[in-house]
């Protein structure tokens, strides 16, 4: 009888601390954790690592830095990365190899980070976008060098 | 120099009727039209409640996990159970290939409208009922137990082993809460002496009876909020549907409007399971008195009687929604052990508490 | 017995039910069949490969740098003890030393990723028994945990950021405030996590006594991690065969005798206040110095086999390469802890019920594409 009532009791306080919990969250909106989505995009800040999706920088003169080595492309786990070069002819009068394209396959990327890494002339690196959704999976096929651009100078 | 508000519903309600009697002549038609009238109010009632409760629902469980909660739709969110309500209009309403399809299309209508019958005898205002019983308290424990029959029938009708396992679970555990709640609410009978709801009420104008009935009353107010919280299949007592268990329980298969009467009957056995508790217990539409005080109470009965109402029955509607965003599941043999060995025997000795205290003249 | 004609119950009585492999409880794609009589379960059969992706065939055509990010989405909770535990074969392959900055940085990762596991874990379980707001307790102080990941590895979840020779880069200029502040905010919920789940009647009296394996049927069923250590098993790797320095760190093994769902509730909530341990050790503790070992452009391991271990959220993960001297491996194979603690499900269940069943599951804690690989 002792031990009957006993549960009863230790049941009802502890169903009570769980309800005290809930009933203080519940008087502290203060409290509320969520976050908003990012609609905020002209101001928002993403932490400087994140890694959104491969890009390759071009400065205002529309070049890069990309020799067009290919070490990304060996260093891709999934065959993202597909670099066609092209053989260019320097102002010295020598060939020199450079890229016609670097192709991005932004579907097959899982942003593991290791084509930045081997890159050993710092021509890419990850992007802060994150949304990345489209309507047709062609779109998800990037070209990174911009048409036009070419080397910086001294890159090797 | 009452508020207008107060005035209104019962000058409202003989006002039209007087203007009937007049107009027809004849005592049956007048009965008939009023009937009609009265059930297009319900239902004019019913659906924005169904709405704010959705909306309360959803709020009180975000607010209680640290959440928003729906902040899109609307004002603060307010308009999202709208949108829900307007996109299952338009979902197609499935009917599986193999279920029973008369019974399948039949059930969610009888759960939806055991639930509305209950609304009958509730006294929402001062003078403002639309159907004073002489049994109030009977008729509802008897017409709130029908519902079970649509749910199995939903559950056995699917031809889902997951919605005959809810629909058997369910059958179970209301069978058994039945008899809490039912002797919970003699508590109250026995001591108002009547199971008229307008005479329950009018007993407890001069205290609520949890307040006049010691400790008995509050215990069978507890177990009467546990029980209905089982016998209208909520969380923590959400077994025929336990979502974790058994995906959606009895109402698996359902789509579209026949799943919305689910929630739409869901929402208003909340209602009326609240309703039941604040008139039984916490003296329905009475204004809160204390003793002598005779300013206070002066005060007090200037809130309009409807207010008290609706403030008491949203009090316990919280209440219950606290338990469901609180509280794990309990397991099937769990949920009848809590029935058998500890609320039933239990309100059984407090019936008879209650009884001795009525005899004796205990309470106040 | 069906409304048209076609029979549910076998002729033994039994009631057939598939759960999975959509279903709300079944943590991904797990599909079980489960024999039922009435709610009481007799028999469970797992049926798995919903979700094989074939990553231990597919990392012998991948280099020893590259294989290592795929183990990420083995056992996504805790995925920088896979990659550690990738690393960490290679490198034993390799004869690398790693330096003690990027040893302590690892520790610290893992530790924090099985805090973040076990939360998730915490408010899943709670989920799984009907309760929904742990949920969000849980991934409230997850969420901190997240952004530490984020801040310093770049990603939340696949991190990839063990690499064989050390880590891929240097631990974030805010790493140590952050860590810090995370570690207050987790040791101010610990009584919020007892108040609303631990200590709860209707809790208590869904794992106490359901479930249970004996420490006899746990070593057999090859079961570890808290699973195994819920019966009072012995099978912490971090204790048993130390890794990239735990053997320096103050921590204890954390063992129940209870074998129920309870016992197994407990390890892992006494677990997380270890870890949290842990971590406050190392945290102002954390070496100057290469953050990574100089290693050659193109890895090749010796010719032979190598076998690695380390304890991850769940339990004991091994990982087994066998070279032939090229630089990809021969052969892979891991041993992941979830496919032998899904092995003792049956076990475990026979007998109890359905809400018993989601309840073994979650304190299992089951993570799938881990068990199909």
């Amino acid at each position: 009888m002792k031990e009957y009532f006993g549960t009863i009791f230790r049941s009802v306080r502890s169903l009570l601390k769980g309800m005290k919990l809930t009933g203080y969250y519940f008087t502290h909106p203060k409290e509320i954790q969520t976050e908003e989505y990012p609609d905020n995009r002209a101001t928002l800040t993403m932490f400087d690592r994140f890694k959104g999706e491969v890009t390759m920088p071009h400065d205002e003169n529309n070049e890069h830095r990309c020799t067009g080595c290919q070490a990304c492309e060996i260093a891709c786990p999934n065959g993202t990365i597909k670099i066609i070069t092209k053989q260019e002819l320097q102002p010295d009068g020598k060939k020199k190899k450079a890229i016609d394209t670097f192709v991005y396959h932004l579907e097959l990327c899982t942003m593991c980070n290791l084509c930045v890494v081997a890159c050993p002339s710092d021509a890419i690196v990850m992007g802060q976008s994150f949304e990345h959704s489209v309507y047709d999976k062609k779109q998800l096929k990037k070209v990174l060098n911009l048409p036009g651009s070419k080397i910086m100078e001294g890159v090797e | 120099m009452k508020l207008i508000l107060d005035i209104s519903f019962s000058s409202f309600a003989t006002g039209i009727h007087e203007w009937l009697v007049g107009a027809i002549h004849s005592e049956g038609l007048v009965k008939v039209i009023e009937m009609v009238i009265a059930g297009l109010a319900l239902l004019v009632f019913l659906v924005p409640l169904c709405f704010f409760l959705g909306y309360m629902e959803r709020k009180v469980a975000a607010f209680m996990q640290v959440r928003l909660g729906p902040n899109r739709v609307g004002p603060k969110g307010s308009l999202q159970i709208v949108a829900d309500t307007v996109k299952l209009l338009f979902k197609e309403g499935l009917t599986p290939n193999a279920s029973d399809k008369f019974l399948f299309n039949l059930a969610p209508v009888i759960v939806v409208v055991t639930s509305m019958l209950v609304m009958a005898p509730i006294a929402f205002a001062k003078n403002f009922q639309i159907w004073d019983i002489s049994i109030g308290v009977l008729y509802v424990s008897s017409i709130s137990s029908i519902a079970v029959i649509g749910i199995l029938m939903a559950g056995w009708s699917s031809n889902n082993k997951y919605s005959l396992l809810g629909a058997m679970r369910s059958g179970a555990q209301i069978v058994s809460y039945e008899l809490s709640v039912g002797l919970s609410l003699i508590s109250i009978v026995i001591l108002a002496g009547s199971l008229r709801m307008s005479d329950i009420v009018m007993s407890q104008e001069n205290g609520w009876w949890i307040f006049k009935g010691h400790i008995p009353v509050l215990i069978s107010f507890v177990i009467f909020l546990i029980a209905s919280t089982a016998e209208i299949n909520r969380a923590p007592f959400d077994l025929a549907e336990a979502e974790q268990e058994l995906t959606a329980g009895f109402h698996t298969e359902y789509s579209g409007m026949k799943f919305a009467m689910f929630l739409l009957a869901e929402y208003i056995n909340l209602f009326v399971v609240s309703a039941i508790a604040a008139t039984l217990f916490l003296g329905g539409w009475m204004p809160f008195h204390i003793g002598h005080w005779h300013t206070f109470n002066f005060v007090m009965d200037y809130i309009p009687s409807s207010i008290w109402f609706l403030g008491k029955t949203f009090a316990i509607i919280f209440i219950i929604m606290q338990f469901r965003w609180t509280f794990p599941r309990l397991r099937v043999d769990q949920l009848l052990t809590l029935e058998w060995k500890y609320l039933l025997p239990i309100s059984m000795v407090n019936v008879i508490l209650v009884t001795v205290m009525a005899i004796m003249g205990w309470h106040f | 017995m069906s409304l048209l004609g076609e029979d549910i119950v076998t002729e033994d009585g039994e009631f057939v039910i598939n759960i999975g492999p959509q279903h709300p409880s079944t943590h991904g794609v797990l599909h079980l069949k489960v024999w039922l009589d009435g709610e009481t379960i007799k028999r469970i059969q797992p049926h798995l490969g919903y979700i094989h992706r074939s990553i231990e065939k597919m990392s012998e055509s991948l280099s020893y740098r590259n294989f290592i990010y795929a183990t990420s989405r083995m056992d996504y909770l805790s995925a920088h003890i896979n990659n550690q535990a990738c690393a960490l074969c290679v490198e034993k392959g390799l004869q690398v030393e790693v330096p003690d900055r990027a040893k302590a940085i690892r520790i610290l990762m893992a530790e924090l990723t099985r805090l973040s596991s076990h939360q998730l874990w915490w408010g899943c379980t709670g989920l799984d028994l009907g309760a929904v707001t742990p949920f969000f307790y849980a991934f409230r102080e997850r969420e901190s945990i997240m952004a530490i990941m984020e801040e310093t590895c770049g990603a939340r979840l696949t991190q990839n950021y063990c690499v064989p020779g050390g880590v891929m880069y240097d631990i974030h200029p805010n790493f140590r405030s952050r860590v810090k502040d995370t570690l207050k905010q987790i040791r101010s919920k610990f009584t919020e996590y007892e108040e609303i789940l631990t200590g709860n009647v209707i809790f208590e009296q869904r794992t106490k006594g359901v479930g249970y394996i004996s420490a006899e049927d746990a070593i057999s069923f090859g079961c570890t991690g808290p699973t195994a250590r819920g019966s009072g098993v012995s099978c912490d790797i971090r204790k048993l065969y130390p890794y990239d320095g735990y053997e320096k760190l103050q921590f204890k093994e954390i063992l129940e005798q209870g074998g129920d769902c309870y016992a197994r509730y407990m390890v892992r909530m006494a677990e997380m206040k270890q870890s949290v341990f842990i971590i406050e050790q190392l945290i102002d503790n954390i070496p100057e110095g290469e953050f990574q070992a100089k290693t050659k452009m193109v890895l090749k391991l010796p010719k032979g086999e190598f076998y690695q271990r380390v304890e991850t959220a769940r339990g004991e993960l091994g990982v087994y390469i066998v070279s032939d001297g090229a630089a990809s491996p021969y052969r892979i194979k891991y041993r992941s802890p979830n496919f032998s603690n899904l092995s003792a499900l049956e076990k475990m269940a026979t007998g109890t019920k359905i809400g018993d069943l989601v309840a073994i599951m979650s304190t299992i804690d089951l993570v799938i594409p881990d068990v199909d690989r």
